[in-house]
């Protein structure tokens, strides 16, 4: 069996009698990946170490804990309360996010947007903004081939930027005209909202307010302009405010009949 | 019948003009991706509304048309009809160079093409898009393995299997392509069942015309016969494809019609959208559709069959041109039954002009894809020297012959 | 037979006279290491500037290699799970390693005494991170929940309960 001539060969390199070069061979291997295992793995082990985890959610103290689906975000407008011509919630989103008029308003980026509608038949005319849905079923999720665009427990629906590759399949496949492709170099982005060209963006439901408790900024803005046309909270809490209104006062989905269940509503449109 | 014999590409200089003027098309195309890519894409026609432009366009026909351009060999290798057997060669590598353009254009016009390792490591299962980056590499690599199988001279026997898969790969890859419009929800244009055979006849009728084409140019360059018989059968298959195409085309815009809710988007393209019922109706039906049928069953002759040609391949790109832009310029509609306005042009059908660094990256992916022809039937023996002959019983494996030195025409063999 | 030989020969000592020539010309900067630092290779290694506090978060030379990995991971947790805490935050890490320019406020990445383009411009690798991220600490945002000092004051706590 031995062909090792009892380890007195000096090509052979293995120590024991039984040896044959098949099992030195394979027992140098199997040393080198562990050892490399090892090696490669040891950064990471590290690394969790290093990791923050555990413990709720100080006040006022950035999140430690990922976000679960035990909350779903979501935002009624009451359009009574709309004005047409006010653009408060827009100019709020432009300067919180840091997007902004170029000059090119057919590539511009536009993260909400009033819409004025008019009524062909009867003439009633209503003024609303539009914004990302953050649908349930959201479509742009489905189509990114990447999996950049997602939805994350808690409902809002974002974009991964780190991994778009920018081919706008979701701006083809929104049914709200929601994104944005960014068609030019950005500069002088906000450290809470990062942009740059080349990559889809949308309605963030300004995730890095709600993150610390607070409320999107279009919501704070129309607040602050007297309207309140905008209630912002927890679609899952039946104690809270824009649930209750829900379930006293019909709310309208825009392309209800798509079945996305949108988190944003409409109320007296 | 005298067995076919392939030859490397042999004229001699009428060779280098064409190499050099598609070279500079290419270059001509990777600049401007490089200026599109640099600058943003601001510099192009494309906007927020029109996301899919020009390239888009360009790409779709490459990837399409060499789907299509493989139905010439996977009649003669899946149904044994000997007659195409000459030309399989010349269609495997049609295919796998048509689909490289194609993919080239669409990896450089994306927003962040240096990213495309990642798209081809992430995936996002659910999405269409994400599949078709495997058929379409997946193409690539079972088109290049039929044509080695079929070069190759101890393999002739794996011709069919191989030419098996890459018939129903091909299928599989057509429907992906025509499922990117057929599954969205959101446009009235798309959102249909239909787009997937739609595209599946479309890539037929262009293949098979983008084949006649080639092959006609390739022949004539070297003189060598584009025999009559050849043409016209050729001819008539892109008729019957022809006709597939303009009966996918009918069932979609008049199922689309008895839709209440599609009315708007059909008149759009059909009636009154300006320059889209030109497209459609002058492009694609007539010029690409009933024209070309004419030609091939009432009046086939070399030059016809190759004017039909030309014509199916004007009439696919207005139809592609159709689809994809006119979808996107027809406006959602989110509020049916109001008039909508808003400061992005909600409501209002958007208007699209190609800009300069679109054409260029369009042609430039032609010009990769003719390239990459020229040079391949010049190295390889891919060009029969003749197409009425007898392959080997192993299918496609038929006599080869180098040209080593000799310049000047073939002896008879 | 002869032939061979001198090619073979020729080319000996082509490389002869290689190794040689770049040997004469590395004798400067050898012979200067001890002596003059300065006009020595050290010269050019990157020398980042120095980020406040007392230390960086990770010791320097983890951090040197395994800071894109750190990124990589915090990147996710923060984009899909929406944990902003942790000693590994990239505003942390921009308002720590913040360089002043000569107007006195934090220097972008389009200048080369950014913190990350010292070495990055040495080791051309291309930093993708500030086409869409701040590259420097922003004066003045309201909305941000993180407050430099806070977090500061977290981090030196973290530190003191388990350190490296």
């Amino acid at each position: 069996m031995s062909k090792c001539n009892g380890g007195k060969s000096a090509d052979c390199g293995c120590n024991s009698e039984t040896s044959t070069p098949v099992e030195t061979a394979r027992r140098w291997f199997l040393k080198s990946a562990a050892a490399f295992t090892t090696i490669a793995l040891a950064p990471n082990v590290t690394l969790l170490a290093y990791a923050q985890e555990g413990g709720a959610q100080q006040p006022g103290q950035p999140r430690g804990e990922p976000v679960t689906a035990q909350k779903r975000w979501g935002l009624l407008i009451d359009l009574s309360k709309c004005a047409e011509g006010c653009e408060a919630c827009v100019g709020a989103c432009s300067r919180e996010n840091g997007w902004k008029a170029e000059g090119h308003p057919r590539t511009d980026a536009q993260w909400i947007r009033k819409v004025n509608i008019k009524n062909r038949k009867s003439g009633v005319e209503r003024s609303l903004p539009v914004m990302c849905q953050h649908c349930d079923s959201p479509p742009c999720v489905d189509v990114c081939p990447t999996g950049a665009s997602f939805k994350r427990a808690d409902g809002i629906v974002l974009v991964d930027k780190h991994i778009c590759i920018g081919c706008r399949y979701c701006v083809m496949a929104c049914p709200y005209q929601a994104r944005s492709f960014i068609h030019e170099p950005v500069e002088d982005q906000k450290s809470y909202a990062p942009r740059g060209k080349g990559t889809v963006e949308s309605c963030t439901l300004c995730v890095h307010r709600v993150d610390a408790g607070r409320e999107p900024a279009c919501v704070e803005a129309c607040e602050a302009a007297g309207h309140k046309a905008m209630i912002f909270g927890d679609l899952n809490d039946p104690a809270s405010e824009i649930s209750q209104r829900i379930a006293q006062f019909p709310t309208h989905q825009i392309r209800a009949d798509l079945r996305l269940d949108t988190g944003v509503r409409y109320q007296n449109l | 019948m005298k067995r076919v014999i392939y030859r490397e590409l042999e004229t001699e200089p009428g060779f280098w003009g064409p190499l050099v003027a598609l070279v500079l098309l290419v270059g001509a195309g990777l600049g401007s991706a490089y200026y599109m890519e640099h600058h943003g894409h601001v510099v192009t026609g494309m906007d927020n509304r029109i996301v899919w432009g020009l390239p888009h366009v360009f790409a779709i026909l490459l990837i399409v048309g060499a789907s299509g351009a493989l139905n010439v060999a996977s009649v003669g290798s899946v149904f044994g009809i000997a007659a195409y057997k000459p030309m399989a060669r010349l269609s495997a590598l049609l295919a796998i160079a048509l689909l490289a353009g194609g993919l080239a254009i669409l990896v450089l016009d994306l927003g962040r093409p240096d990213r495309l390792v990642v798209a081809m490591t992430t995936f996002n299962f659910k999405s269409i898009f994400a599949w078709n980056v495997f058929l379409y590499t997946g193409f690539l690599a079972i088109t290049v393995a039929y044509l080695y199988v079929m070069m190759e001279r101890n393999l002739g026997g794996w011709t069919k299997p191989v030419g098996t898969v890459a018939f129903i790969w091909r299928l599989a890859l057509t429907t992906g392509t025509g499922s990117i419009f057929g599954w969205l929800v959101a446009r009235d244009a798309y959102n249909s069942a239909v787009m997937a055979p739609l595209f599946i006849a479309l890539s037929l009728a262009l293949g098979t015309a983008a084949f006649i084409l080639i092959t006609s140019w390739l022949l004539a360059a070297d003189g060598r016969p584009f025999e009559e018989s050849v043409v016209t059968r050729l001819g008539r298959l892109l008729g019957i494809f022809a006709a597939a195409n303009l009966y996918f085309a009918g069932v979609q815009h008049i199922s689309a019609l008895y839709i209440a809710e599609r009315v708007p988007v059909e008149d759009f393209l059909l009636v009154s959208g300006g320059i889209y019922p030109v497209l459609f109706w002058g492009g694609q039906v007539i010029l690409g559709g009933l024209i070309p049928m004419a030609l091939v069953f009432f009046a086939a002759s070399r030059s016809t069959v190759l004017l039909a040609s030309v014509l199916a391949i004007i009439g696919a790109a207005a139809q592609i041109y159709v689809i994809i832009i006119g979808g996107q310029a027809f406006p959602l509609s989110m509020f049916p039954g109001y008039d909508v306005s808003s400061n992005i042009f909600d409501g209002a059908i958007a208007d699209y002009t190609p800009s300069l660094p679109e054409a260029a990256l369009g042609l430039g992916g032609i010009a990769i894809a003719l390239t990459a022809v020229l040079v391949a039937v010049r190295v390889l023996r891919i060009l029969p020297l003749q197409l009425i002959g007898e392959t080997d019983a192993a299918d496609g494996n038929a006599g080869t012959q180098s040209s080593g030195s000799q310049k000047g025409r073939p002896a008879a063999a | 037979m002869m032939g061979a030989q001198s090619y073979i020969a020729g080319w000996a000592y082509v490389l002869l006279s290689a190794m040689l020539v770049s040997a004469w010309l590395a004798v400067p900067a050898y012979a200067q290491e001890g002596a003059n630092p300065a006009g020595t290779r050290l010269a050019m290694a990157p020398k980042p500037a120095r980020g406040q506090g007392d230390k960086c978060v990770a010791p320097t030379d983890w951090m040197r290699r395994n800071h894109m990995s750190v990124l990589t991971h915090q990147r996710d947790k923060t984009v899909h799970d929406g944990v902003r805490a942790g000693p590994f935050d990239l505003k942390g890490c921009i308002s720590c390693h913040a360089v002043t320019g000569e107007d006195g406020k934090a220097v972008t990445v389009a200048d080369p005494k950014h913190f990350c383009r010292t070495c990055h411009d040495y080791a051309a690798v291309k930093v993708d991170c500030f086409e869409c991220h701040a590259s420097r600490p922003v004066e003045g945002e309201q909305s941000s929940q993180l407050n430099t000092e806070r977090d500061l004051a977290a981090l030196a706590d973290y530190l003191k309960g388990k350190s490296p």
